[in-house]
């Protein structure tokens, strides 16, 4: 609750501030913002309340989201310095928006109500919109925006739509009188709330850019500055991986034996097209584009086989991912800055291909191992976060039983490191320009937390537990 | 205690090393080794010779999920820690005369390779040793990609993605007997390796299960035809990677067949067991034949490593008690002679710039050193009587003649066959006229000799007296294959 009123209020103050002559104070200022709203966020630590009359919740497992989509944004915004430096920019307006994104991405993680979800996503969904669409001079930058809003606002009305039939169904918005309902699938239950679950789910599955849902997702990704790209992929995602989380573990358990075929087909399906796709691509940006398609299907396999596990291995996964994610595009930026050109080739931007990555690890040892660390997380290798996500999401799989569904993963698993491994070895095995990128020491202290962070974790994935 | 220790000093060390600038690191390193073979020498004179775990620590590590940080020393990984310890100083010896770029990064992963090395010798947590089995490829991977030959990227590459790709299924397989284990006080399971030992899975779980480790295990060996990326990825890297892969990092499969699918899976076993055998002649006799065709000196040891590491997985599957001390006593024996080859292969390298056999040649004259221990290790190889290799190899075939006369009778080409690619590498390279690469062929400097005098040392020692090491594996054998023949009937 408390997260959502400061952020509101810090978007206003942001916008304000952008009349001030200097444009220094809006980055330290956005952080602290995002600093406060953290703290904030936990003074309600192991207490539960409901607000706005039953429409939201706040217990720990929404504190837990919270924090982790406050602090991706937080390890976001400190990245972005290099891209508000430019004449062109707005920085007031995009951390504006930011603040009012993360508004509906909390909403979204604390619904008890289809309406709020609705709220919540629709205000993080016009955020992106504008945000993809912010470096105008760029072609594809407004390309991506134009496509995002036309095929978000079409999933936006299919998503409404299956709210009204649940509404039809049940005679309820909430998540508590939608389980009521449903708990008993042997009565026979309305075709309707079969039908309306599927449309809400498409609508979900959407944002979390599953497939057959993605196909936004790379020219998006790719088009947006990378700074939103980074935002997207992991904020977006968290928030949407939450609210499907405590939709379909509250409201839809009793119909389980219905959907949970359909969500492992799907979840099947994106593992093969995001890795296999990835294998494919030229472009690193385009590859984090089809990598964040991956492991959408990773964070599905939870959700297919809900259980007791599925919780912790949400929140780990998110955790790890959105980390190793971030510091990634960190990387990128820089790289994408110092090294490339504007010009931009079939291919994308020239300076995001996997070739502008040789011989960094020589040149900048710092952004290499950052950069290695990420791809390992990525990738699921041990001593990493991300091997302990993939660990919790295999385990919730095997308590329900789906062999299947695990091999498909574990295959998957195995040709991500293809794709990954590939910018480990520009970086390590070949050479490639020798001017060193410059870093701003702030920068490094960014990357090297995000990258401790990920090893940690990958050391004691335990210090997570207990906390929800 | 003294496991943690093993575990963590190369790891600290190896952090330390990074700091360090210039060729000081190969010092350090040398002498982090040497203290690291010191704390292996002490853990192998204070073992008890008894089936118990000694030495152990036991942390709690994910506490709500019953995954625990424990390790210890038992009868089946003392000669392994042993192995590890002794081989590291000396790979670490044999690059003094050698100049590598980056070094200080060069001799960290060197000792990070080691941690994690003992980490999987020692482990008695499933996914501890999980996780060590993989950290273990990262820092050999980056010293074959960074440091090796011309077409290294993507051997190497195709090596990392093979033996993860394998290694996932024995992720699986962990996680599968995970959750079959009874859950303790509420939800937690347990990993550690004995309460896998205690389930009683069904016939049909058994074999996928097999399979799921084998597949793993039979990739790092290699077992036939799992082998492919071997012999490019031991030409490619640089000799002390090469070294490292051959002499300690294949163990951890013969290591993993003896630690999980035995005692776990015996039902499994008895299934596929045969199969597995089979596979194995077969890779001894088909590694061995292509060894004899071979000019590269480096790919000659390639295949005739991969030809001796199916006859310990034979012996492992024979299901005999000698087939067990054989493997064990095996895999420290050819530890010492592969890595004793590969740098006579180095040094030969260093000074003529080749290893093909056609170019070399009257080497001999020169280098009485040289072929004294070239000819040691030789011998030892090649299993002659007197030296480790015989001790092994005897054991090796006697457990597998006991399953199968005719398998035992085909594993047996082995030493004929060493005997006729090893000799025949022997008389190119150091026989016969002088080429003009071999002209001016110096003998050992001091620190290469001092790589071989203690291999030449283990070879004599094991092959004389092989009951110091037998005495102390012999216990937790004996247990080992009691409790397989009780589970595998209590199963049925």
């Amino acid at each position: 609750m408390l997260p959502i009123v400061l952020l509101s209020v810090f978007g206003i103050v942001l916008l304000f501030l952008g009349f001030l002559k200097s444009k220094a104070i809006l980055l330290p200022a956005t952080l602290l913002f995002l600093l406060v709203a953290g703290a904030a966020n936990f003074l309600d630590w192991n207490k539960t309340y409901l607000y706005f009359g039953d429409m939201l919740r706040t217990d720990n497992l929404t504190m837990v989201f919270t924090a982790i989509i406050l602090g991706s944004a937080f390890l976001v915004v400190a990245l972005s310095g290099s891209f508000i430096e430019d004449e062109e920019a707005q920085p007031a307006e995009y951390y504006g928006l930011i603040m009012f994104a993360l508004v509906g991405a909390v909403m979204m993680v604390g619904f008890q109500n289809l309406i709020m979800l609705f709220v919540g996503v629709e205000i993080l969904s016009v955020a992106m919109y504008v945000l993809t669409g912010s470096d105008k001079r760029n072609l594809r930058s407004n390309e991506a925006a134009l496509k995002y809003f036309l095929m978000g606002a079409f999933t936006t009305g299919i998503m409404l739509f299956g709210m009204a039939l649940l509404y039809g169904a049940t005679g309820s918005f909430t998540l508590a009188g939608i389980a009521a309902y449903a708990v008993n699938p042997q009565t026979g239950l309305s075709l309707l709330l079969y039908v309306g679950l599927l449309m809400l789910l498409i609508g979900l599955l959407f944002k979390v850019s599953a497939a057959p849902f993605h196909f936004w997702t790379p020219d998006v990704y790719d088009g947006a500055p990378t700074v939103f790209t980074a935002f997207m992929s992991t904020v977006v995602k968290t928030a949407g991986f939450a609210a499907l989380f405590r939709l379909l573990s509250i409201s839809f358990v009793g119909v389980y034996e219905f959907w949970w075929v359909i969500m492992a087909v799907i979840t099947a399906i994106t593992l093969v097209i995001g890795n296999v796709t990835a294998v494919y691509q030229n472009s690193f940006k385009r590859m984090m584009a089809y990598s964040s398609i991956s492991h959408a299907g990773y964070l599905l396999i939870g959700l297919a086989s809900l259980g007791a596990q599925t919780k912790q291995a949400i929140v780990f996964y998110s955790l790890a991912y959105s980390v190793a994610t971030i510091s990634a595009f960190g990387v990128l930026l820089l790289v994408a800055q110092q090294r490339g050109t504007q010009t931009i080739s079939r291919e994308g931007a020239t300076g995001e291909s996997f070739d502008s990555f040789n011989g960094l690890a020589r040149q900048n040892p710092l952004l290499g191992f950052a950069m290695a660390v990420s791809m390992l997380s990525l990738a699921g290798i041990p001593l990493t976060a991300g091997f302990w996500g993939k660990f919790y999401m295999f385990s919730t799989a095997v308590e329900r039983g789906q062999i299947w569904l695990l091999v498909v993963a574990v295959l998957m698993s195995a040709i991500g490191i293809y794709y990954y491994f590939r910018v480990i070895i520009a970086m390590y095995f070949r050479d490639g320009v020798i001017e060193p990128i410059r870093v701003a020491p702030f920068y490094q202290y960014v990357l090297l937390a995000a990258t401790i962070l990920t090893i940690g974790l990958g050391i004691a994935p335990g210090l997570l537990q207990g906390l929800f | 205690m003294l496991t943690l220790g093993l575990i963590l000093f190369p790891a600290i060390a190896a952090t330390l090393i990074l700091l360090i600038k210039g060729e000081r690191a190969k010092q350090v390193a040398l002498a982090a080794a040497l203290v690291e073979l010191a704390l292996a020498l002490s853990a192998f004179v204070q073992f008890k010779p008894d089936a118990t775990s000694q030495f152990g620590f036991d942390y709690a590590w994910i506490g709500a999920l019953g995954i625990r940080f424990s390790a210890g020393i038992d009868g089946i990984s003392v000669l392994l820690v042993l192995l590890t310890g002794l081989l590291v100083p000396l790979i670490v010896l044999s690059t003094f005369n050698r100049q590598y770029e980056r070094p200080s990064t060069f001799y960290a992963l060197m000792l990070f390779m080691q941690a994690a090395l003992i980490g999987v010798f020692t482990a008695r947590d499933g996914f501890l040793f999980y996780l060590f089995f993989e950290a273990a490829l990262i820092p050999i991977y980056f010293l074959a990609a960074m440091w090796g030959g011309a077409n290294r990227i993507p051997v190497t590459f195709k090596f990392f993605v093979y033996t993860i790709f394998g290694s996932l299924f024995m992720l699986v397989a962990l996680v599968y007997l995970y959750y079959q284990t009874p859950p303790v006080a509420g939800i937690a399971h347990s990993s550690a390796i004995v309460d896998f030992y205690k389930l009683k899975l069904t016939p049909n779980a058994q074999n996928w299960v097999f399979w799921a480790f084998f597949i793993a295990f039979a990739i790092k060996m290699p077992v036939f035809p799992f082998h492919t990326w071997q012999p490019d990825t031991y030409v490619e890297s640089p000799t002390p990677a090469t070294m490292l892969l051959a002499g300690i990092m294949l163990k951890m499969g013969v290591y993993g067949l003896i630690r999980f699918i035995l005692p776990i899976v015996p039902l499994g076993v008895e299934a596929w067991g045969q199969t597995v055998i089979i596979l194995s002649v077969i890779g001894i006799v088909y590694g061995s034949i292509i060894a004899i065709r071979q000019r590269d000196m480096k790919r000659l040891i390639a295949y005739s490593s991969f030809s001796h590491v199916g006859l310990m997985a034979a012996g492992v599957f024979s299901q005999t008690e000698t087939g067990m001390q054989g493997a064990l006593i095996q895999m420290l024996a050819h530890g010492i002679n592969v890595v004793g080859m590969f740098f006579v292969a180095d040094i030969i390298f260093s000074r003529t710039n080749t290893n093909q056999l056609d170019q070399l040649g009257g080497i001999t004259r020169a280098t009485p050193k040289l072929t004294v221990y070239f000819m040691i290790m030789l011998l030892g190889s090649v299993a002659l009587p007197l030296t480790n290799g015989f001790i092994g190899e005897f054991l090796l075939l006697h457990g597998v003649f006991t399953y199968n006369h005719y398998l035992g009778l085909a594993a047996g080409f082995t030493i004929i066959f060493g005997a006729v690619y090893m000799l025949r590498m022997f008389q190119k390279s150091m026989f016969g006229p002088t080429s003009s690469r071999t002209a001016t062929f110096a003998d050992l400097t001091m620190s290469e000799s001092l790589v071989f005098v203690p291999l030449v040392i283990m070879v004599f020692w094991m092959g004389i007296y092989p009951k110091t090491f037998m005495d102390i594996t012999e216990p937790a054998v004996v247990n080992l294959m009691k409790y397989i023949g009780t589970t595998a009937v209590s199963m049925k």
